[in-house]
């Protein structure tokens, strides 16, 4: 079809030299393009072997038992990642278990009840949150978050909740929950505007079917909505999971560089990213540094496999809901 | 036929209005989330534009940091530092992100582009951190810092965000125009970059911005890779300059007042840069996706 359009407006020389043009063009293009997206995939590879490379001489000097080592002592290069792990897995798990329902609350405040003229405009600002350099949300969070829970909600939660083993301990201006709250403004964002997305794609029919047999909307929340979008909720989690564990510079600046394994949520402490953020200029020997960045590999394998996992879930989830493609 | 009196009164039972007790609680908890979260934003604007705005003065945009003990000085290094590397990540992450749009949405087989699409997707979760560590130990272990090996690693950061963006627009571009652009004979390299492409430019543009305001308030990729800095202003790339950002967290962690004011500033600065042009960006794509989708 093309040959009888060129055949219209050209001589047989220009069709002949244009073909040629089309074809290197068509196979040069598509070379091009291919060649970015490989390039994509390399980069991811090259960063996961980067990584264990400059890891390798810890890796293979303190093997597997580093993992499970505490303490980090750079005097006699005894150094363990477990005090970092406990700490950050601390960290993000509080932050994700305020952070959860809150979101899925605004979720369904967004989807299902705002005046239709807010709508937009509320969720562009729960959005814009998410816009805040952490560097910036760090900085508010070491110079006005901290000194008030420092103050005023540490000493409240301590003197009503003490013997809650993590409400245990004076209260301070750095500490984990000034992490875990920074943490929860970062994760908020992120997994609510994913749940709004989630709830405005049920079926309007299962949601007006539910109301027409009487039921109040919150029934319909708990029974059509929720188990409907069971499954994206909890990808949306694991992606906040993510987003929590890799987080280095905000939980930097207001956790205190701590050390130790306890409960209590005033104590200092510290997470794998944050130690690699505050330590790796200091780092002098060779061994010290590669046990940083054996942190890094430990966060990158866990950042890995929760990306992937949330990944897998949300390609599921969608391809169930649209019948396949 | 006896009526039951109980049966149809119209006063709610005690079953009813505890149902509706329970609506009522739980829509109200849902407002009130959604109200934290907008109080939160603006608390923490409010916080740095009350501190960081007084700080603002001639002086803070034009002149570098005074040495300790000394008051004025500015952050022109800073600035300036920030920038270069912003610019050059850009230059390297549009053309490739843009290449790797196309491919994923013009060319690719359905199974490698969904492959390519994964790999976007786990490249934009991982942590900002581990970047900037692999970019150390690929181009700062031996040879030293520099500001293009900060935009390097930024440009990393940005690659996913553009990608996507752009694929996402493509997919708004209508078949008919790719359609009718082929039955007129143009072959498809011609029908990407002449009809494609520039249909898409204004979404390929937003989603550039976005990717930009996320960019300039990175830190921890800088952190190894441009942050040992002179105090001076330098526009030349292959040396090592200061950043807005890693400038902010290192006066965050003095416990000198003077510097937690300067670190006030500058976060008012990239605070009101990145709100300003995100917000901008999100509203030219809802009139660009509207207009693209008629």
């Amino acid at each position: 079809m093309s040959a009888r359009v060129n055949a219209i407006t050209s001589t047989p020389a220009l069709r002949a030299r244009r073909r040629l043009g089309d074809r290197f063009g068509d196979v040069f293009l598509h070379g091009l393009t291919g060649a970015a997206a490989a390039a994509a995939g390399a980069l991811l590879v090259a960063i996961a072997w980067k990584i264990f490379d400059i890891a390798h001489p810890a890796i293979s000097k303190y093997g597997f038992a580093f993992v499970t080592r505490q303490g980090w002592d750079a005097i006699h290069s005894r150094f363990g990642a477990l005090d970092l792990i406990w700490g950050t897995l601390l960290t993000s798990f509080l932050a994700l278990l305020i952070a959860t329902p809150v979101s899925i609350a605004i979720g369904l405040y967004l989807s299902e009840l705002a005046p239709r003229g807010a709508r937009t405009v509320i969720a562009s600002l729960v959005e814009l949150l998410a816009a805040i350099p952490s560097v910036v949300l760090g900085l508010w969070g070491i110079l006005v978050l901290g000194p008030f829970v420092g103050q005023d909600l540490g000493p409240w939660l301590h003197r009503h909740l003490g013997f809650i083993p993590l409400f245990d301990g004076t209260p301070q201006n750095a500490g984990i929950l000034v992490a875990v709250l920074v943490l929860t403004i970062m994760i908020v964002p992120i997994t609510s505007s994913i749940c709004r997305e989630l709830f405005l794609g049920v079926p309007t029919e299962l949601e007006e079917g539910a109301l027409a047999l009487g039921a109040t909307r919150w029934e319909m929340v708990r029974g059509v909505i929720l188990p409907y979008t069971r499954t994206g909720v909890g990808a949306a989690v694991i992606l906040g999971f993510g987003r929590a564990v890799g987080e280095a510079i905000a939980v930097t600046q207001v956790i205190g560089a701590g050390y130790g394994i306890h409960w209590s949520l005033f104590a200092t402490g510290d997470t794998l990213a944050s130690k690699l953020a505050e330590q790796y200029q200091s780092a002098t020997t060779k061994i010290q540094t590669a046990s940083l960045v054996y942190l890094a590999a430990i966060l990158l394998v866990i950042s890995l496999l929760v990306n992937l996992l949330a990944q897998v879930i949300v390609r599921r989830f969608s391809h169930q809901r649209t019948g396949g493609s | 036929m006896a009526v039951d009196a109980a049966r149809f009164s119209l006063t709610p039972s005690p079953r009813t209005r505890r149902r509706k007790l329970i609506n009522v609680l739980m829509q109200a908890l849902a407002t009130l989330a959604a109200l934290a979260a907008v109080a939160v934003l603006a608390l923490v604007i409010g916080s740095v534009a009350q501190r960081g705005a007084s700080a603002l003065s001639w002086d803070f945009f034009t002149k570098t940091a005074v040495t300790f003990g000394q008051s004025g000085g500015g952050v022109a290094n800073a600035l300036v530092g920030s920038l270069v590397i912003v610019a050059l990540a850009t230059a390297m992450a549009v053309p490739v992100g843009i290449l790797i749009a196309l491919y994923v949405s013009e060319f690719a087989p359905p199974r490698i582009a969904d492959l390519s699409r994964l790999v976007l997707d786990v490249l934009n979760g991982l942590p900002s951190i581990i970047i900037g560590i692999f970019v150390f130990g690929l181009l700062v272990i031996g040879s030293g810092q520099a500001a293009w090996k900060g935009s390097f690693a930024l440009a990393i950061i940005m690659l996913p965000l553009i990608a996507r963006a752009t694929q996402e627009v493509l997919a708004l571009v209508p078949s008919s125009l790719r359609e009718g652009a082929l039955a007129l004979g143009a072959s498809r390299w011609r029908t990407v970059l002449g009809v494609v492409l520039p249909t898409s430019l204004g979404g390929i543009l937003t989603g550039t911005v976005l990717a930009i305001a996320r960019a300039a308030g990175e830190t921890a990729p800088l952190l190894f890779t441009t942050s040992i800095a002179a105090n001076a202003v330098t526009w030349d790339p292959r040396q090592p300059v200061l950043s807005i950002p890693y400038d902010i967290f290192i006066l965050s962690e003095s416990a000198d007042p003077a510097d937690h004011a300067r670190a006030w500033a500058l976060g008012f600065v990239l605070i009101s840069f990145v709100l300003v042009t995100s917000l901008t960006a999100r509203l030219l794509l809802v009139r660009y996706r509207k207009k693209l989708e008629g």
